[in-house]
């Protein structure tokens, strides 16, 4: 056909030549005030828990028969392993034991964050793959959906409780059991992102390039989910930490032995009225700790879903 | 009566630009209608918005003034602009189907302006109403206003939004490209009802558009914007026929002529794609509900041979891209053959169709869905090739080579699509499609996103690559000036069925159907020479 003079096109700079400023996903979360004040929160948290040996802490299983039920900041005496006395602050109290609240609580983040990022691994992982083929797969739809409907149909603390007590609580129990009542809604999630994103023409377009049906999946189809599943799982990893600290506080998690937020809190339930540091102080990490995952979802969410940028 | 003058609207910071608008001043006379037309970006609707009151606090109005019968709007206040709505000035916008509430029936939707606005009686009201809705040319009134908005078609929608609009008879309508979303048959009918109306009251118009054969169809006068300036103001005849500024003429010399372009065919050359009494019927399937069979498509017989190319031209639903995706097998037809070169793929499992995928490919509408927005040019150009065993040097070197075919630059491959501009993307759906070598390359509405200019390049591009590859082309759209640029031969569907099929010659100058007929005499500005200047 005849076209018009290109020069005029060029004069005109019809087609901007210049290319657009390209700004990372991961700078446009930084900006984000509450990515970071969460962000901070929880490094600080990591941190603690990495370093807990050397923060002034003992041994969180110690006790010692002459230092029960002491408030906090006072001093006392505790037993090592060795059968040695030694002298000991104890910042936030100690419990009915004899053993040292503030060891205990600064140990027990370890097993929160731990259980926290695990679970949300877990659910997600499993979700994926789960929401992938029900998605994409027509004729698995109907089966594994259903199968996910029954699934939340009953209450996740139940199952959870159901699970520990089948095969004893350990850590990888107690992560399985409050993970897979997550799946389901995961696999919603990402089955409905699959049904929009499987429409689009780019997936079209690598169909009739000839592209694999996996690697449609997994290179195509997954990467658009991500935005949404970043958020979800910290979601999930806010609402873990919870249950954890819920199914030790109801003697179903983790043996009252090991060290977390909710063994020391059912460790405090009896004396509640005389002693409420037992209970104060893991409460307060338990609340920063979801507080602060929560406003990092909270932030992820607006930084990366266009909808919500776009209304700011 | 409308006087706009100096108008400035500024832009969020950080964006490509200062101004949304800049220091435009334009007027509209009582039973004038005066045309906007500008390409995407170009400020217009941003205008019609400034003048509604309607602009986010986001682009705050920093200079001019918009006067309404004397009456400065920009200086009104909320419950002002309230009051003037619907009474002196009113808006149709593109999307009727968005435009009116889902759950409630047309008839209230109605009555909710008088309501407001008027102090007439639950009996008055009703007669008004359906005194407007006559008045609009809609068929049974009563039962009109008695349905809900998705019992009706996007016309008859659209005209209740024209009847919401004029109810009250204002001075002013703002009409923000009230047909774009409709068929070009529905099109034709709502400019003369616009037309008709506009005449009868002596409202003015401002009307709002990217076309050029609207412009022709309906405009007094016309104001050409670019980039938030107004470049030309003039009537229409001289801005058509005698365009001052360069702009302008590049744009109208952009508009496809209908003259269809007159080139030989060869009539030997070996066919590519036939399909022979291809059949997509869609099946309605549900427990207890009675089945029901919707016809997409239905004895389609076609063929497309080698350095040519076949336009199918039909307005939406007449099953034109059903025929597009069953060629390359992303739906599965449910009777008839594709016989791409000897091999019938109609029924071919995906196992035996993978070979022969890579000799169809297909670029789609809309340049901002095509490609995955989170992986680099490079990546989307060599992933056909990469699937077929090309090693990956080799695919890359292709890509090189295809970019520079499509004009654009290497630094392209690094670059993600969120960078490029809707003409720029196209292009990269093209290389991509070319990477594979393919030997029928099918255009789904492949320019009809785009703007006038930049579909005039990107129309180039693809009749330089069907020359250089001897490319056989199927070339789907609903534009009839871009057809008759490109098509050597044309094929007109229907409600799912070919109604006529020939040279492109033919059908252009001859046309023998009635509803092929209908479809040039609804063609806006079709007395209009474009693309001569």
């Amino acid at each position: 056909m005849e076209t018009p003079d290109p020069k005029l096109y060029e004069a005109l700079s019809i087609e901007a030549a210049a290319v657009r400023p390209q700004e990372s996903i991961w700078q446009r979360v930084r900006r984000n005030g509450s990515v970071r004040y969460a962000g901070v929160m929880l490094a600080v948290l990591v941190a603690v828990a990495l370093a807990a040996p050397w923060l002034g802490t003992v041994d969180p299983t110690l006790f010692d028969a002459g230092s029960r039920d002491l408030y906090p900041g006072r001093s006392g005496e505790i037993t090592t392993l060795d059968g040695e006395t030694i002298k000991h602050t104890f910042w936030m109290g100690s419990d009915s034991l004899g053993r040292d609240v503030y060891s205990r609580v600064i140990y027990g983040t370890r097993v929160s964050l731990i259980v926290g990022v695990l679970c949300a691994l877990l659910a997600l992982a499993l979700g994926i793959v789960c929401g992938l083929a029900s998605g994409y797969l027509r004729w698995l739809d109907g089966i594994l959906m259903r199968f996910m409907d029954g699934l939340m149909a009953i209450p996740a603390i139940l199952i959870a409780i159901a699970l520990v007590a089948m095969w004893r609580g350990s850590l990888a129990t107690v992560i399985v059991a409050i993970a897979i009542p997550e799946i389901p809604r995961v696999t919603r999630l990402v089955r409905s992102l699959v049904l929009s994103i499987r429409e689009e023409p780019y997936v079209e377009a690598a169909i009739s390039l000839g592209t694999p049906t996996w690697k449609i999946l997994f290179g195509h189809i997954l990467p658009n989910c991500m935005a949404p599943l970043v958020v979800q799982g910290t979601f999930i990893c806010a609402f873990s930490i919870l249950v954890e600290a819920i199914l030790s506080f109801l003697g179903v998690g983790l043996p009252p032995d090991i060290p977390t937020w909710g063994n020391v809190m059912a460790e405090g339930r009896q004396q509640f009225n005389d002693y409420p540091h037992n209970i104060f102080f893991p409460g307060v990490f338990l609340a920063v700790t979801v507080l602060a995952v929560n406003i990092l979802g909270d932030g992820l969410r607006d930084t990366l879903d266009p909808k919500m940028a776009k209304r700011l | 009566m409308l006087e706009v003058r100096d108008l400035t609207i500024a832009l969020p910071p950080n964006s490509e630009r200062a101004h949304a608008v800049q220091k435009v001043s334009f007027s509209v006379a009582r039973g004038e209608i005066l045309c906007l037309v500008g390409e995407s970006g170009s400020g217009k609707s941003v205008i019609a918005q400034g003048v509604m009151g309607l602009l986010p606090n986001t682009l705050p109005v920093t200079g001019g003034s918009v006067s309404l019968l004397g009456e400065d709007i920009t200086r009104a206040g909320l419950a002002r602009l309230r009051e003037l709505r619907c009474v002196r000035m009113s808006m149709v916008f593109q999307e009727p189907t968005t435009a009116l509430n889902p759950v409630m029936r047309c008839g209230e939707q109605l009555d909710e302006v008088l309501e407001e606005h008027t102090r007439l009686s639950p009996p008055e009201r009703r007669a008004k109403i359906l005194d407007i809705v006559r008045e609009v040319q809609l068929p049974d009134p009563e039962r009109m206003v008695a349905s809900y908005p998705h019992q009706l078609s996007g016309g008859q929608r659209q005209r209740i939004m024209i009847a919401m609009a004029l109810i009250l008879e204002p001075a002013l309508l703002i009409a923000d490209e009230p047909t774009t979303a409709l068929d070009v048959t529905t099109q034709a009918q709502i400019l003369r009802l616009i037309k008709e109306l506009q005449a009868r009251h002596g409202t003015g118009v401002l009307f709002i558009t990217h076309d050029f054969g609207v412009v022709a169809e309906i405009a007094h006068r016309v104001a050409v914007l670019r980039l938030g300036e107004l470049v030309e103001l003039g009537p229409k005849d001289r801005v058509l026929k005698q365009p001052q500024h360069d702009y302008t003429k590049m744009l109208i010399a952009s508009v496809p002529t209908l003259q269809p372009h007159g080139r030989a065919a060869d009539p030997s050359a070996p066919v590519v794609l036939a399909t022979k009494g291809l059949a997509k019927t869609y099946r309605d399937r549900s427990w207890f509900a009675k089945r029901r069979d919707v016809h997409a498509a239905q004895d389609v017989n076609l063929e497309v041979r080698r350095g040519q190319t076949l336009g199918i031209v039909g307005e939406s639903g007449s099953g034109k891209s059903t025929v597009a995706r069953c060629v390359v097998r992303l739906i599965d037809p449910s009777a008839g053959e594709i016989r791409l070169g000897g091999e019938d793929i109609a029924s071919m499992s995906p196992g035996e169709l993978r070979p022969l995928r890579q000799r169809v490919q297909i670029v789609f509408q809309d340049p901002y869905r095509s490609l995955n927005p989170r992986r680099t040019v490079g990546e989307a150009i060599i992933e056909g090739p990469l699937n077929y065993g090309v090693p990956r040097a080799e695919a890359l070197e292709r890509a090189r080579r295809l970019l520079e075919l499509v004009r654009m630059d290497q630094g392209a491959l690094a670059r993600y699509p969120h960078q490029f501009s809707g003409g720029q993307r196209q292009r990269i759906c093209i290389a991509r499609a070319l990477a594979m070598q393919p030997e029928l390359l099918i255009a789904d509405e492949a320019v009809s996103a785009l703007d006038v200019s930049v579909q005039a390049q990107v129309l180039a591009l693809l009749e330089e690559i069907r020359t250089r590859l001897n490319l056989a082309m199927l070339f789907i759209t609903h534009d009839l000036r871009v057809a008759a640029q490109v098509c050597d031969q044309v094929a007109v569907m229907s409600q799912g069925r070919v109604v006529e099929y020939g040279p492109a010659d033919e059908v252009f100058l001859r046309p023998k159907h009635a509803y092929t007929k209908a479809l040039f005499e609804a063609a806006p500005g079709r007395d209009f020479a474009f693309g001569a200047a």
